[in-house]
């Protein structure tokens, strides 16, 4: 966590040209791997106990306690529609202040910090499943593998319009 | 010292020191407008709250200081003998309020020479040097020298016992440090101020002796002196903390609890060893520390309470009136955001009720009522909610007046002000610009009033209540929630899951067993108890919250089992809300815990069954139960458990069903007949009287247009003599009266029309409450009444027909609908879903010219079926309407976002008609 800390001290994305780099933390969800833009990751912990709350929506596994506050957690494998079957015994999530509120993405795992290149990024494919494409903000073409970035305001305003 | 001018002296010395930092770039800058803004704001403060107090000297120097700034302020040229006027006058004011802090009363003398270079000045005439300095030796030598009068006699023994009994505010800090800074600070040797030394003031007033001495050295002493004096009097009582800080404060000594608590866990499994009596210590520490962060966040109620009874005073007198003022519950305690929030409401509504609602003393005679007139505020705690009343024995709000008012500004037509009951003719003074008082006096009726009131009250998630009874006197009622608060809450478990009930809320604990009188007893399938010869209705916690049973039964017998577990074995917790009183099933009961209720996150918003969440003392979160929501939520099932049982059976049938409003009516025959709620206008009786035959048709004066009756297709016909209760349908400026036999029920329930039936004007057959009805197809009757009824609206497109992709999961939608299209000149195809839509589109048959959707489907919703069509080359320009019975703004920008046109409530058959044909229209001159 602390080196995650750290690297908000380098320059921040908005000095960065449009054609320049930018920042992603990857999680891994479901065997594929996520960026999150570094500026809105708050910190990365594991959740001990979560609590569910009944009548919520099906993606939100429930709310928990981080150090004083608390976190609506949401199970991004719920969120995406993919098996909820997962090897990791331990869950990761990705903690996020929205709207001045906490929320933690329940993940499987976090990978590390890129300095990747705008060149890189393109739109959602259009044959992205649709659930995938209400929260991916477009696509980074890594060498070894693709990677997926998700918008953090599409994750959670979705939500919002089916809690309503 | 009185706590309104305490508190005056301390916001004034806080103003004064931002003052100063203003002057200071009001100097260098004379020019900014924004400082002399401010300064001028903080001086007409100032004057507006002396006038209130009764400071007269104060006041005039502040006016005549406000003035000149207030010319300035217009635009007149700042100058440099300005400027230092306005110091010197800000200067003095600082030497009167010391004078008042010490000594309760403002110096005698009076400021004339300042004031008349004030007045000079404001007249835009030049100072001279001589006035300048005459003015200002004057005005100090006198501050001083009257201060030895006003001590003499001023202070008295009640003034001293009263500071001794004052208890500090939250948010205040006792003034330990700052006294004993006092005491060894160097400048005159015995002045104390009175609130720091209590002791002293116990025996006997020390300023009496001490300060004539002091004073009669001031006229020589230098000014240094009079500095330090000034600032020692006027140091604040209190230190404002900025809420964050002190919400930063709970959160981490919440988080050293919870560290505590892990450390004593680990030290009871280890036993005895070295750590425990520091550990102990520590965990005394932490306790206190919690308790004291917390109480820096309550406040009693009745420190906004304070300068009520005052105000009332001056009121009674004003209005020559008796007013007897009784404050109940004062020591309800309430966050101090909270409590700040509805101060100035509550003063507001105290003084409407002194002032309007009571009656004069000679009318209260009239009406044989006693002549003083009360005014009874009372403050409690209902069902987890702060409830504040205030009640007064007045002569009531005047509905009649409030009808006028209504009228005058129009907020309702006399039609709906007929349909309106009392109650909620007298809940429009809550409106904006609404005043019933013939004549506006000092003290209210400027009609800003209650709507202020009421959303100073709604911002903090509350809401104000009021019951009148003419004659007899009115009675509001403010609901603060308790987010924000702390509560104490009783922890109970059901299926392994926890929940906080606000203690408040309960009334008692029932165990629940057998073979005891406790029984829990069923009637039909609702749950009760005989408790003390009553019954109570019971609902369980873990039915409530739709929890899943731990183990799922296998067949009927095992079920019963398990139901029996737990009723027989279970607790009922008896919950009061208001006048309702119910149980709730739980397996577990622990403990009562304090919390601090956190509010629930956006996401979790809507689910009223929970008021908030709080982190218990043993880190995990926990939800906290509504008493309220649940109240809502059992009523309902009390009310109808048939068809909430049914409404469960659909629900399973079909999950995404949605709940439709139906208006139940009988009209020819027996069996009951629906139409949706939300397309009726209005439910009208007419007089059978008044009806108009008319080229074969019966017509009636309705809002001063011929509205044509149509009769339910050959059944029922007009009563003989009466009056014939008629649904009204109304489209722009036309209106259709369907005559019916009897207006049954409006009932909430899932749509399902199974059976179709061939017959005009029937949609087909739904089982509502177990009872077939016919859902009425009004598309059918209102081309009747009127028979270009759909066809004005398409002229344009009278030629060539366009054709319209209906998609909608619900059969009784889709039936609703493609009359009401078709007849407004579409050729009509439906669908059942998207994915038989898709189909049609990439069909053979493919031609169309628009699509409406729906939203909430199974498999593929309307917002995944739009953008699928958006990304396919051959649809993308094909336009699309989404239909939905959830109109969000979120909604509605989610729908452009992923390519709808256009946005349509499920029931604006207008609007859709509308919609479609702007849609087209704009579609064309694209094209």
């Amino acid at each position: 966590m602390s080196s995650l800390k750290q690297n908000n001290n380098k320059p921040p994305v908005e000095d960065s040209d449009v054609s320049g780099t930018q920042e992603y933390i990857t999680v891994m969800i479901a065997n594929q791997l996520f960026g999150l833009p570094i500026l809105e990751v708050q910190d990365v912990f594991m959740p001990e106990t979560i609590t569910s709350v009944p009548l919520s929506s099906f993606e939100i596994e429930g709310v928990l306690n981080l150090r004083g506050r608390i976190v609506t957690a949401i199970n991004m494998r719920r969120r995406l529609g993919v098996s909820e079957d997962s090897e990791n015994s331990e869950i990761m999530a990705v903690g996020i202040e929205y709207k001045s509120e906490s929320y933690g993405l329940i993940i499987d795992d976090v990978g590390e910090v890129l300095n990747l290149n705008m060149k890189e990024f393109e739109a959602n494919p259009v044959n992205l499943d649709p659930k995938w494409a209400q929260v991916s903000a477009g696509v980074f073409r890594m060498e070894k593998q693709l990677l997926v970035i998700l918008d953090v305001k599409k994750v959670l305003d979705v939500l919002h319009l089916q809690a309503a | 010292m009185d706590d309104l001018l305490s508190e005056f002296l301390t916001e004034t010395v806080e103003s004064l020191d931002v003052v100063d930092v203003e002057l200071v770039r009001f100097e260098k800058d004379p020019n900014n407008k924004d400082i002399l803004g401010n300064i001028f704001r903080l001086v007409h403060t100032i004057k507006g709250t002396c006038g209130f107090l009764g400071l007269p000297r104060l006041e005039a120097l502040a006016h005549a200081g406000e003035t000149l700034m207030g010319k300035y302020r217009d635009g007149a040229p700042v100058t440099t003998d300005g400027v230092t006027i306005i110091l010197k006058s800000l200067d003095a004011i600082k030497d009167i309020l010391a004078e008042l802090a010490e000594n309760e009363a403002e110096p005698v003398g009076n400021d004339d020479g300042l004031i008349a270079q004030l007045h000079i000045l404001s007249e835009g005439k030049e100072l001279t040097d001589a006035s300048e300095v005459a003015a200002s030796g004057q005005s100090k030598v006198e501050a001083a020298a009257t201060s030895v009068k006003a001590s003499d006699g001023e202070i008295d023994d009640s003034s001293a016992i009263k500071i001794v009994e004052r208890e500090l505010k939250p948010g205040e800090v006792t003034l330990d440090d700052l006294e004993a800074a006092f005491l060894s600070a160097p400048g005159p040797d015995d002045i104390e101020t009175p609130a720091a030394d209590t002791a002293t003031t116990e025996d006997t007033p020390p300023p009496m002796e001490a300060s004539p001495e002091t004073n009669e050295a001031t006229p020589t002493a230098n000014n240094d002196e009079i500095n330090s004096k000034r600032d020692k009097a006027l140091t604040p009582q209190s230190i404002r903390v900025n809420v964050d800080t002190l919400e930063q404060l709970m959160t981490m000594v919440s988080e050293l609890v919870l560290t505590r608590n892990q450390l004593l866990e680990i030290l009871r499994r280890q036993g005895d060893n070295e750590f425990k009596v520091p550990l102990q210590r520590l965990s005394n520490v932490t306790a206190e520390l919690q308790e004291g962060v917390m109480k820096t966040r309550m406040q009693p109620i009745g420190n906004a309470w304070q300068k009520l009874p005052r105000i009332i005073r001056d009121l009674a007198n004003d209005l020559d009136k008796k007013i007897d003022l009784e404050m109940i519950g004062a020591d309800t305690e309430l966050d101090r955001q909270v409590l700040e929030m509805i101060k100035d409401p509550l003063t507001h509504m105290v003084r409407n009720s002194a002032d309007h609602g009571l009656e004069s003393t000679a009318e209260r005679i009239a009406a044989g009522k006693s002549e003083i007139g009360k005014v009874k505020l009372s403050a409690y705690h209902e069902g987890g909610h702060i409830i504040i009343e205030i009640k007064d024995d007045g002569r009531g709000l005047n509905t009649e007046k409030i009808k006028q008012k209504i009228l005058l500004n129009k907020l309702a037509t006399e039609e709906e002000l007929s349909q309106m009951t009392e109650n909620q003719i007298h809940k429009h003074i809550f409106a904006a610009g609404f005043s019933t008082a013939d004549v506006v006096t000092s003290v209210s009726g400027r009609g800003v009033g209650m709507d202020v009131v009421r959303t100073n009250i709604e911002v903090i998630g509350g809401n104000v209540d009021l019951v009148s009874v003419t004659g007899k006197g009115s009675t509001f009622k403010i609901k603060i929630p308790l987010t924000l608060a702390i509560v104490s809450a009783l922890i109970v478990g059901v299926n392994d899951h926890r929940y906080a009930i606000p203690q408040l809320a309960v009334v008692e604990l029932v165990r629940a067993h057998g073979d005891s009188e406790h029984r829990i007893e069923k009637i039909n399938n609702s749950r009760v108890l005989r408790l003390r010869n009553k019954l109570l209705p019971l609902i369980r916690l873990d039915d409530i919250l739709e929890l899943e049973r731990i183990i799922v039964p296998t067949d009927g017998e095992a079920a019963a089992e398990i139901d029996d577990n737990l009723e027989e074995n279970g607790f009922i917790v008896v919950i009061q809300v208001g006048p309702q009183t119910f149980g709730i099933v739980v397996d577990k009961v622990f403990d009562t815990e304090e919390i601090v209720v956190k509010p629930k996150s956006a996401l979790l918003r809507t689910i009223d069954m929970f008021s908030g969440n709080t982190i218990l003392g043993d880190g995990s979160v926990i939800m906290i139960i509504d008493p309220n929501g649940m109240a809502n939520h059992i009523s309902n099932e009390m009310a109808d458990t048939q068809a909430a049982e049914e409404e469960e059976e659909t629900k399973k049938e079909n999950y995404a069903e949605q709940t439709t409003s139906m208006l139940m009516f009988k009209a020819g025959g027996d069996e009951p007949k629906a139409v949706p709620l939300s397309l009726v206008t209005r439910l009208e009786e007419i007089n059978v009287k008044d009806i108009e035959p008319s080229a074969g048709r019966d017509l009636v004066q309705y809002r001063g247009q011929l509205m044509p009756l149509l009769y339910v297709e050959g059944h029922n016909e007009m009563r003989e003599s009466g009056r014939q209760p008629v649904l009204v349908f109304s489209d722009d400026d036309r209106s259709m009266g369907l005559v019916v036999d009897e207006i049954l029920d409006i009932i909430e329930t899932p749509l399902n029309i199974e059976i179709m039936v061939p017959q005009p004007g029937i949609l087909g057959s739904a089982l509502i409450r177990g009872q077939a009805t016919e859902i009425m197809d009004v598309g059918y009757y209102l081309p009747q009444a009127f028979d270009d009824w759909f066809e004005r609206r398409e002229q344009g497109d009278k030629f060539k027909q366009k054709r319209l992709l209906l998609v909608d999961d619900s059969a009784f939608f889709r039936n609703m609908l493609s009359p009401v299209l078709s007849a407004a000149g579409y050729d009509v195809i439906t669908a059942e879903n998207p994915i038989e839509a898709l189909k049609l589109l990439r069909g053979q048959d493919s031609d169309f010219d628009i699509i409406v959707s729906d939203i909430e489907m199974p498999e593929m919703d309307g917002f995944m079926f739009a953008e699928t069509i958006n990304n396919d080359e051959a649809l993308k320009d094909l336009p699309i309407v989404a239909l939905s019975s959830h109109i969000s703004p979120g909604a509605i920008e989610r729908g452009r976002e992923v390519g709808f046109y256009d946005y349509v409530a499920k029931f604006d058959r207008e609007g859709l008609v509308t919609a479609l044909k702007e849609t087209l229209e704009v579609k064309g001159e694209a094209a």
